[in-house]
């Protein structure tokens, strides 16, 4: 069994490695080759020792939120990771980065972007908020 | 250090539900975006040597028109809704980055491996979603480092699924799935203690099934603000944060803008001639050539689509024309200087009925954006390949 896995961990390592040869054996990325590492272990640590220890760290204060007869944690959980997760997919176009390659490809700035965003947080939130007080409401009137 | 683990509901089971959606849907983007590759023609894909990395070459067909939209919007759309699957499945399993190495060097090995999966995964959907959002923050020949990122993550995902697909099997063994969906918060409780169970965690807050939903959400929320990127119409607008969720008014989405072309406004006009290498077409020669009608999609590689109706001449009629019948293949030149103002097309590109030099979309002489005076629509053809603003066309036999 032991034998079978270094079997699989070699070729797996392999096929990396001649993946690697792409870059390699083009003369004129050799500069780029650097920040292409830098860029593939950056997106590892900046998950694992950023990211994660971030949204974490937010998580354990909302399960501080008072609970009471409707707990608030999902109410404000759930549009929070809706804000944090299009922020994280769509940063570019809401912090404005890549203007000029932006306008040359389609013709349009990237005014809009930000005020979107900030609509559709304010829209998730909303939504939640408002059903919060709906089951807050219902628990009430059902004499909870 | 000791961390606690707070989760109750991080266990195998949950881990396995996520890891098998992963499991059936990776390799339609792997396998996609391998397809862009062949899509884009021998000799003309980027990056251009790849040695054996490639799937088997063959000739990206003319039909189904729509077949390139299909392959490269699933690519670039599919991507995007898997970010919150993957991001999910990374928090299942973090507590394991967390524990010391195996002393067994093959257990190392195979731990180090999980680098390339993570890094590789993570690599990826950094740069897809910079490129389709136009950031080039990161410097580098995307091309290269997407490609070559695609092979390295591919690498890890193979021998992922190898290793751990007995337990995933287990892990969704070990409890119903319809069960799940039926256990509220107030009856759920941790997985019997395994690996990835916290030993002493928090009250929880969240039931499995609304984990699931939760991640599912998050996917449907991406899923809406990305398919408008494909579509034509009102609903081109719910792509409401890409780039090409938006037009300039009465327009459709272009690839590159005159202006950006830094094409001078003389070459392209009135006396601008169509080059067939053996005769020079005005374009009013052009025009009282028989036209045909074509309603085509541009499909770009960065996932989005349009689809319009083109007016032009056929490019087998040109063909003939310039005396070769029966091409092998046309090089088309543009005006424009750079790496995309030429294309070489195949002979099935050629000679497909639909294949044209288009003069005018939707019962208008074409733009300056949209490619005035000739642009090439070939169905099913790379958006990048529908040349704009042509000023050759050699027909090879």
């Amino acid at each position: 069994m032991t034998g079978l896995r270094a079997v699989g961990v070699l070729a797996c390592l392999t096929l990396g490695a001649s993946a690697a040869t792409i870059v390699v054996r083009d003369p004129t990325l050799h500069p780029s080759i650097p920040w292409m590492l830098a860029w593939f272990a950056g997106a590892l640590l900046l998950h694992d020792l950023v990211l994660f220890p971030l949204y974490a760290a937010v998580d354990r204060a909302l399960v501080r939120l008072p609970t009471g007869p409707v707990p608030l944690v999902n109410h404000v959980r759930v549009p929070l990771l809706g804000a944090g997760l299009t922020l994280l997919v769509h940063l570019p176009g809401i912090i404005r980065q890549g203007g000029p390659v932006h306008l040359g490809a389609t013709g349009l700035d990237q005014t809009p972007y930000l005020a979107r965003w900030l609509w559709l947080v304010l829209a998730m939130a909303g939504a939640s908020a408002l059903l919060w007080v709906v089951r807050v409401t219902r628990r009430s009137v059902a004499g909870g | 250090m000791r961390i606690r683990w707070r989760s109750p509901i991080r266990g195998p089971w949950l881990t396995s539900v996520l890891g098998l959606v992963l499991l059936c849907s990776l390799p339609v983007v792997i396998l996609t975006g391998l397809l862009d590759w062949v899509a884009y023609g021998p000799g003309q894909a980027i990056p251009a040597d790849v040695g054996v990395l490639h799937l088997p070459l063959f000739d990206w067909p003319t039909r189904p028109s729509w077949l390139f939209r299909l392959t490269q919007g699933l690519h670039v759309g599919l991507g995007i809704v898997l970010v919150p699957v993957v991001l999910a499945k990374l928090w299942s399993v973090i507590p394991k980055l967390f524990t010391a190495l195996p002393r067994n060097p093959v257990k190392a090995a195979e731990r180090a491996t999980l680098v390339l999966l993570v890094g590789g995964i993570l690599f990826e959907i950094v740069t897809g979603l910079l490129n389709v959002q136009y950031d080039y923050v990161f410097g580098f020949s995307f091309y290269a480092a997407h490609y070559t990122g695609a092979w390295v993550f591919t690498a890890g995902l193979v021998l992922h699924v190898v290793l751990r697909f007995p337990a995933m099997v287990r892990g969704l063994r070990s409890r119903s799935f319809r069960g799940e969906l039926r256990t509220p918060l107030a009856q759920t409780r941790p997985e019997p203690p395994a690996d990835l169970v916290a030993p002493e965690p928090d009250r929880p807050t969240m039931s499995r099934r609304g984990a699931l939903a939760l991640v599912g959400g998050g996917s449907l929320l991406l899923a809406g603000l990305t398919v408008g990127q494909t579509l034509d119409g009102p609903l081109r607008a719910t792509a409401l944060l890409l780039p090409r969720g938006r037009t300039l008014p009465g327009d459709f989405p272009v690839n590159r803008t005159f202006a950006a072309s830094r094409i001078d406004p003389a070459a392209v006009g009135s006396g601008w001639q169509l080059d067939l290498g053996s005769l020079q077409l005005t374009r009013e020669q052009l025009a009282a050539l028989p036209q045909h009608t074509a309603a085509l999609p541009i499909a770009c590689v960065e996932g989005w689509s349009t689809r319009q109706t083109w007016v032009g001449v056929r490019l087998r009629d040109l063909a003939a024309l310039a005396g070769v019948p029966a091409p092998e293949s046309a090089l088309v030149t543009s005006v424009e200087e750079g790496p995309f103002a030429r294309a070489s097309l195949t002979r099935a590109q050629v000679l497909d009925p639909e294949a044209l030099l288009a003069l005018r979309v939707n019962g208008a002489d074409l733009t300056p954006d949209h490619g005035f005076p000739a642009r090439v629509v070939v169905p099913a053809l790379p958006g990048v390949h529908c040349t704009k603003w042509v000023r050759a066309m050699e027909f090879r036999a």
